[in-house]
């Protein structure tokens, strides 16, 4: 993916972050992640039934990286069960920490391949991951 | 200002002194020196080496007397501001006072001010009142004074604060404290490497600071307390280097100031690097680093004035601290974006999390300037900073 493709995607997540809210949600499950050396910190909100990933929205506050990350890893994740999101997300992390990974359902997430070049923006492109990992093993 | 002394310089634009300064040759040779030439430890040793290194640490301790206006014994040796402000008021606020006496704090203060306190408001049941911050996020007597009740025991407050800058009046505020016998307890850690600070002028009971801010090595500190009050200092740490002799619990006897407050092995090289930044400071004369640092920082103010997007928070400010934000964006991509071009800022709350109550928001860009900045590196950084369009880009990837 060349550059100006990241940047249009990224852009498109960071100004119009899919199921942002701006207050909490009832009826689901929650958890928050924030990045202790910055002010990223966000609530993830999470509906599964029948072992499947129904809904994810999030609020907060967070860098664009961080924002943009969450909105894509949200679009990917909904309608995954709970077994498939937990690979997902250690897929993911390989991919962030330069180790081999299966990109067949990124997608957009495509955008973060070459986040391992940069140290700073690799805690933000993890923030959601990191705190959904938490609620997916709690409930897999 | 010299700033041939500084390699990393050469390829960085260095805009974050307030979070820790860079280091001169001179001083990395001088703890490079104690590691290689004379690399033994203090107190008692019967050989040359040990001689040196025991002197050597004796002056640094007097170069650091000489450069507040102390004595000698007034100077203990810590890990650095936060060590200090702990021991004090771990060790000794925390013995005199009580349920219900107040300290006297900022929202502007840093974690290491407010925590050791909000700690004993839980211990002890103190209450902590805080000053109210002037339009500009000044401290004003006035304003001081309109939170003394005759409950306050301590002021507890930095000298330039971290993120806005502004100068407190601190020798007004040490004779108001004391008409009342309050005690004043100052954090240094950004006055000290940019101003002029005379303890025994401004009359403080104790005062702060770290050796990194002012060109100095990591982990080494320095706490200030007249000697009266350092004596009442019940020693947070006890060891070796700081006794007399010892036979059972109730025979203890510990050494004079300020090796009763020094225990186990110091950081000697830490020390010694320390006093020879001093002395390079002093080369440089402090009052001519804070006069560059405040026409730098009127530069920027001036080159930024038209940009409409650029808000500056702390505009009346005479030190070299700027808090500014982009309107929209995010500190930290802005922080990341400048990196790109070798810039380094500081984004986030630098630890003043109580802040955002004063200014408005908990996440700003911080500009630090030091002797070493100059004016290519302001228009460095407003060049990349006055076109938005750009930065929106280019903080992504």
């Amino acid at each position: 993916m060349d550059v100006e493709t990241k940047r249009e995607i990224l852009f498109d997540n960071y100004t119009n972050p899919y199921n942002k809210v701006d207050n909490e949600i009832d009826g689901y499950l929650k958890v928050n992640s924030n990045n202790e050396s910055c002010i990223d910190n966000i609530n993830i909100y999470m509906k599964i039934e029948d072992r499947i990933i129904k809904d994810i929205k999030f609020s907060g506050e967070a860098c664009a990286i961080s924002t943009a990350s969450t909105s894509i890893m949200i679009k990917n994740m909904i309608g995954m069960n709970v077994e498939d999101a937990i690979k997902y997300v250690k897929n993911f992390m390989n991919m962030i920490n330069e180790e081999p990974y299966n990109d067949t359902n990124f997608e957009e997430a495509l955008v973060f391949d070459e986040t391992y070049k940069q140290a700073s923006r690799k805690t933000c492109a993890t923030l959601p991951y990191r705190g959904i990992i938490k609620l997916l093993e709690e409930n897999k | 200002m010299n700033r041939e002394d500084f390699e990393v310089l050469s390829n960085n634009c260095y805009l974050d002194s307030a979070a820790t300064a860079l280091k001169p040759k001179c001083v990395i040779s001088k703890i490079s020196e104690y590691y290689s030439d004379y690399p033994a430890n203090i107190h008692r040793g019967e050989y040359d080496i040990a001689e040196r290194a025991e002197s050597e640490y004796n002056k640094a301790r007097e170069i650091v007397a000489s450069f507040l206006g102390a004595r000698n014994d007034e100077i203990v040796f810590t890990s650095g501001t936060t060590d200090s402000l702990n021991m004090v008021i771990n060790g000794y606020f925390k013995n005199i006072l009580n349920k219900g006496d107040e300290v006297i704090l900022t929202e502007a203060e840093h974690a290491s001010l407010i925590l050791p306190w909000f700690n004993l408001v839980n211990e002890l049941g103190i209450v902590i009142k805080y000053i109210k911050l002037d339009d500009n996020y000044h401290v004003t007597i006035d304003n001081l004074k309109d939170v003394i009740t005759d409950k306050t025991k301590v002021i507890s407050l930095a000298q330039i604060t971290n993120v806005l800058g502004d100068i407190r009046p601190i020798k007004d505020i040490c004779a108001l404290a004391h008409e009342k016998g309050i005690k004043v307890l100052v954090d240094g850690a950004q006055s000290v490497p940019h101003i002029k600070v005379d303890v025994k002028d401004l009359d403080v009971d104790f005062l702060a600071f770290s050796g990194h801010k002012i060109c100095g090595p990591t982990g080494i500190g320095v706490l200030y307390g007249k000697k009266e009050l350092l004596n009442e200092i019940k020693p947070t740490r006890l060891g070796g280097g700081m006794n007399v002799s010892f036979d059972t619990p109730n025979e203890i006897v510990l050494k004079e100031l300020p090796l009763r407050l020094e225990a186990g092995t110091p950081n000697i090289a830490g020390a010694i690097g320390l006093g020879e930044a001093i002395n390079y400071i002093n080369n440089i004369g402090i009052d001519n680093i804070y006069k560059h640092e405040c026409e730098l920082k009127e530069y920027f103010l001036d080159k930024v004035k038209d940009i409409p997007y650029i808000h500056v928070y702390n505009k009346v400010v005479d030190s070299g601290i700027i808090a500014i934000n982009i309107d929209d964006i995010f500190a930290q991509d802005v922080g990341y974006y400048l990196n790109k071009y070798k810039i380094c800022v500081r984004t986030g709350n630098h630890c003043a999390k109580l802040l955002k109550n004063v200014i408005g928001t908990d996440h700003t860009i911080r500009i630090s300037l030091y002797l070493y900045n100059n004016k290519e590196d302001i228009d460095k950084v407003v060049k990349l900073l006055s076109d938005k369009e750009r930065i929106m880009k280019e903080m992504l990837v």
